[in-house]
């Protein structure tokens, strides 16, 4: 038991963690610092006991928890991004005094959510992950809570979430009462072709993570709760979420729905290209960076599921591959936001951006390299995880799927260069304060150094990826 | 392994862009136009040793690198031929040019204009150095970048729709290619073009292939009628923008059909000849119609460029010797003639910051050297004897004579109408009455850009007379070439 244990030991880490900086938060006064800087060690300790555990299969509790590097590669994704959003946030989050000692406390109890979402091996193990992650989300989003836009996201990402964790839980009943298992591994053996009601359940279950990872048609809250919601807790909802979504998305069709691939491949392919689309149309007429981040993340997001769509390892190996880059990206690009600073205002529009190459060069220069890697333009990242995807895609003979998406990655490139040009083409009329946000210009310089050297060994990601589904 | 000259000759400009980017916070521009220039002339005298060392007796790809890249499957593979050489000697010659000429032309962000140049020379000669699909479209997109910038950063007026117009374009073109890329890695797999030669692409594969891969040249050549934005971005580019474009974008295109569409779709090349024919013929009579009616200097060169590719998407689908070498001398000749036409519309554009004709008229009065060397540029494009610009169309001409009469006729045609439209610029801008007071106070040339002009006119004219360099070193190449599709052509007929 002691030795099973081991297995948990950054769950418990995390979780005890939590507890004893929320008592000090709650004995503390004032201790947004200490609480926000005991996260940051906290993030760092638990990246470090899960790279110092094994990477063995162990399945625990009934096994209803899987420690495998699939997970553990999900985890740490996590923790990083997660580590990165809240440390470039940090002179953001003090300036729209946000400096609450819950901040990143909720943080780490979502990170905690998401933790047993990837890890579990079991329906009920997963929902309780959801919820927890949920509801920690639901908080954040309207964290800000004297703000009209904020209270807003929240209420409408509460609304709209619970209707879809309501239905994913109703898909799982579902999924429960025709195999008559909650295991997934049991389920897997228990589903068949034959076997409707299961069909049934898998599209309820897929409406719920669909809606967990915006993609269209589930995306509606996606705009309005980025836009609304700080920006500090946007860049959260842009990347980390997405990641630990995608990653149980990955885990349902492997495991439990492997042997119902004809039925939600279909659906599967037309989610994906319905995103790509909606992605690149409906950002163009954006004027607001943050809204159109939004549409540009349900545009990769349906790329992401394009590689789940084939329905083979490959495929999903190329899903993590985008969304690893995917988050570096979006990193990157948020990071930028919170050096637009003007007497203490942080800018929003794209005709803010107008004419800052001429003012600070620098920032101009990192917008364009990630810019033009979310477009997907080689030699930049971008271009490589689209590239690892179609591969996976066309390797299927899925030349539809394959040739609708690069047209679509033809129609984004025209809003990301309308940003571009606005930052390099037009006349310059603000020029920002000179931020000492340190910790965002380091985590733009390495998103920007990650793109632009990706193309030199272009495999590294790939070779690591590739070790996930050994098992 | 030997030494890496190729590599070498791809980053070298890459890195010294870098070194411009470092010194960045220096207000003298002079270090940085230093830099660049010295490290463009490093990469000229390394490609002209390439050329030098290597052997053209041999048919095979020479100074081979091969790295492996994307996990185990696709290697990061270089190496030239006769005919890719050609190609990087140009690239090399003409960007020094480039940077010459800014001296007087930019103003503006001059270190930026810099790097965006020297990383635009590591991309071009990436494209024709690379051996793998892969590699080569990384090279071949990525151009998009810094010639975007370049167009909307430091172009006139209209510049933001013309950058847009000229990456959109182009970006659509290739996407099909890259699907094609991806396909071909999946029939045969390997993306390594020797071993794609060796392998063949079957038969039902090969139409569909190739039209994604002529959807990225056309685009890029540019074909009627594709070729909508070539105008436009010429227009708007600055001087070195366009000398660019013309002198080298344009020319991977007809390079890809030469390295990729020929050798690795020879049946479906063969189907798509009469395709290409009647767009190369559209694209010749009517373009230099369209020239003939230009007010703008840069717009009529620019429509003179796309009647000049016409010849040479003509000359490759002769599959005949003296059409393949004939297009290969039209594109090497074009890149010099239109990038010392552009370079002469930048000359009195710096002083009158006017493109259109009218402003113009009676140069020849006040500037002679200016008038002499614009008249040997304007004759050369019209193909007169004696410079490069007849050679290339007579040898396309004539082989497109042994496959096809009346095309060969309808393209003779062109010849006469280029001449007209080259004749009539020359007349409207050099000769006649001076009507604008402002050019009595011209300035002639001076020296940087005679230095420039001066060159480019010695090599028109003197390879115009001597061709043997080029021609021998294209010679076992482009045999080699047409032996191999029509060997192909009878192997796979038979299968």
């Amino acid at each position: 038991m002691i030795n099973n244990l081991n297995i948990l030991l950054p769950e418990i880490f995390l979780t005890l963690s939590i507890f004893s900086i929320l008592m000090i938060g709650v004995f503390v006064k004032n201790s947004f610092n200490l609480i926000f800087n005991l996260s940051s060690l906290i993030i760092l300790l638990t990246i470090a006991l899960i790279l110092n555990g094994s990477n063995n299969v162990e399945k625990i509790f009934l096994e209803s928890f899987t420690r495998d590097a699939f997970s553990n590669f999900f985890k740490i994704l996590i923790l990083v991004a997660s580590l990165f959003v809240l440390n470039s946030s940090k002179n953001f989050i003090i300036d729209k005094k946000l400096a609450k000692f819950e901040y990143p406390i909720i943080i780490l109890l979502s990170i905690l959510g998401m933790f047993f979402m990837v890890s579990s091996n079991d329906i009920i193990l997963f929902y309780l992950g959801l919820e927890l992650q949920s509801l920690s989300l639901y908080i954040l989003a309207s964290i800000d809570r004297d703000n009209l836009k904020s209270s807003e996201s929240g209420i409408k990402y509460f609304v709209l979430s619970a209707l879809s964790s309501g239905l994913l839980l109703y898909g799982c009943s579902l999924l429960y009462g025709f195999s008559g298992s909650t295991n997934f591994d049991l389920i897997a053996g228990e589903l068949g072709k034959d076997n409707t009601g299961a069909v049934f359940a898998m599209v309820f279950i897929l409406v719920g993570l669909a809606f967990k990872v915006s993609a269209v048609p589930f995306h509606m809250w996606t705009p309005d709760v980025y836009e609304g919601a700080p920006t500090s807790i946007t860049s959260y909802f842009a990347v980390v979420p997405k990641v630990a979504g995608l990653a149980v998305l990955i885990k349902f069709m492997f495991i439990p729905f492997s042997k119902i691939l004809m039925e939600w491949q279909t659906i599967i392919i037309f989610i994906s290209i319905a995103s790509m689309i909606l992605g690149a149309v409906a950002a163009i007429g954006q004027k607001n960076i943050k809204r159109l981040l939004a549409y540009s993340s349900i545009g990769h997001i349906g790329y992401a599921l394009a590689g789940v769509a084939t329905g083979v390892i490959s495929g999903y190996e190329s899903t993590i591959v985008y969304i690893s880059i995917y988050v570096v990206m979006n990193l990157g690009a948020f990071s930028c936001l919170y050096l637009l600073k003007k007497d203490g205002e942080y800018k929003e529009n794209i005709s803010d951006l107008s004419g800052i190459s001429k003012k600070h060069p620098i920032l101009a220069l990192s917008f364009l390299v990630i810019l033009f890697s979310l477009a997907g333009i080689p030699p930049l990242g971008g271009f490589f995880a689209k590239f690892y995807v179609f591969t996976a895609v066309v390797e299927q003979k899925m030349y539809a799927l394959a040739i609708i998406g690069l047209l679509t990655t033809v129609i984004s490139a025209f809003y990301y260069l309308k940003i571009i040009k606005t930052i390099y083409f037009d006349d310059s009329i603000i020029s920002f304060d000179n931020t000492k946000n340190k910790f965002a210009q380091f985590s733009i310089f390495i998103s920007c150094s990650i793109l632009l050297t990706f193309f030199l060994y272009p495999s590294v990601l790939s070779n690591v990826v590739d070790t996930l589904f050994l098992n | 392994m030997d030494f890496p000259i190729l590599s070498t000759l791809i980053f070298l400009p890459l890195v010294s862009s870098l070194f411009i980017f470092l010194s960045r916070g220096q207000k003298n521009n002079n270090s940085a136009i230093y830099i660049s220039l010295f490290s463009s002339l490093a990469t000229l005298i390394l490609s002209l040793f390439v050329w030098y060392s290597m052997d053209y007796a041999s048919a095979d790809f020479q100074f081979l690198e091969e790295q492996s890249w994307i996990n185990d499957f696709i290697k990061f593979k270089l190496g030239i031929d006769g005919i890719s050489i050609l190609f990087i000697v140009l690239t090399t010659l003409i960007t020094p040019i480039c940077i010459i000429s800014c001296i007087n032309s930019v103003k503006d962000r001059v270190k930026e204009f810099l790097i965006a140049i020297l990383i635009l020379e590591t991309f071009m000669i990436g494209v024709f150095c690379s051996l793998d699909l892969v590699v080569f479209y990384l090279f071949f997109e990525a151009g998009l970048i810094p010639m975007f910038l370049i167009i909307g950063v430091w172009g006139g007026p209209r510049r933001v729709y013309s950058a847009f117009k000229f990456f959109l374009f182009t970006l659509l073109g290739s996407v099909l290619m890259l699907v094609a890329i991806i396909a071909i890695y999946w029939i045969t797999g390997t993306t390594d073009v020797t071993q794609i030669y060796e392998i063949k692409i079957p038969k039902e594969y090969q139409n569909l292939l190739w039209l994604a891969f002529f959807s990225s040249f056309a685009v890029k050549t540019p074909m009627w009628p594709v070729h909508t934005w070539l105008p436009d971005a010429h227009v708007e580019a600055p001087t070195a923008g366009s000398v660019i474009l013309a002198a080298i974008l344009l020319k991977m295109a007809g390079y890809g059909f030469l390295r990729f569409s020929l050798p690795m779709f020879p049946l479906a090349s063969e189907y798509f000849t009469p395709l290409i024919f009647t767009l190369s013929i559209i694209a010749i009579i009517y373009t230099s119609l369209v020239a003939l009616m230009q007010d703008d200097m840069k717009k009529l060169i620019a429509y003179s460029s796309v009647a000049h590719m016409g010849y040479v998407t003509l000359g490759i689908f002769t599959f005949t010797k003296q059409g393949i070498e004939g297009s290969i001398f039209q594109m090497i000749s074009h890149g010099l003639i239109s990038a010392a036409l552009f370079l002469c519309v930048g000359v009195v554009y710096d002083r009158l910051h006017s493109r259109m004709i009218s402003t113009y008229g009676g140069l020849v009065n006040y500037l002679p050297k200016y008038s002499f060397l614009f008249i040997v540029f304007a004759l050369a494009g019209l193909g007169l004897p004696g410079t490069t610009g007849f050679l290339g169309e007579f040898l396309v001409l004539t082989g497109t004579f042994q496959k096809n009469y009346f095309v060969a006729m309808l393209a003779t045609f062109g010849v006469v109408l280029g001449a007209a439209y080259m004749l009539w610029l020359t007349k409207r801008v050099i000769f006649g009455v001076t009507k604008n007071d402002q050019i009595k106070n011209l300035k002639d040339v001076n020296k940087s850009e005679m230095i420039m002009l001066g060159i480019l006119a010695l090599l028109v004219i003197l390879f115009g007379f001597y061709p043997v360099p080029l021609m021998e070193t294209l010679n076992v190449s482009v045999d080699n070439l047409i032996n191999n599709y029509e060997t192909d052509i009878k192997i796979i007929s038979l299968n």
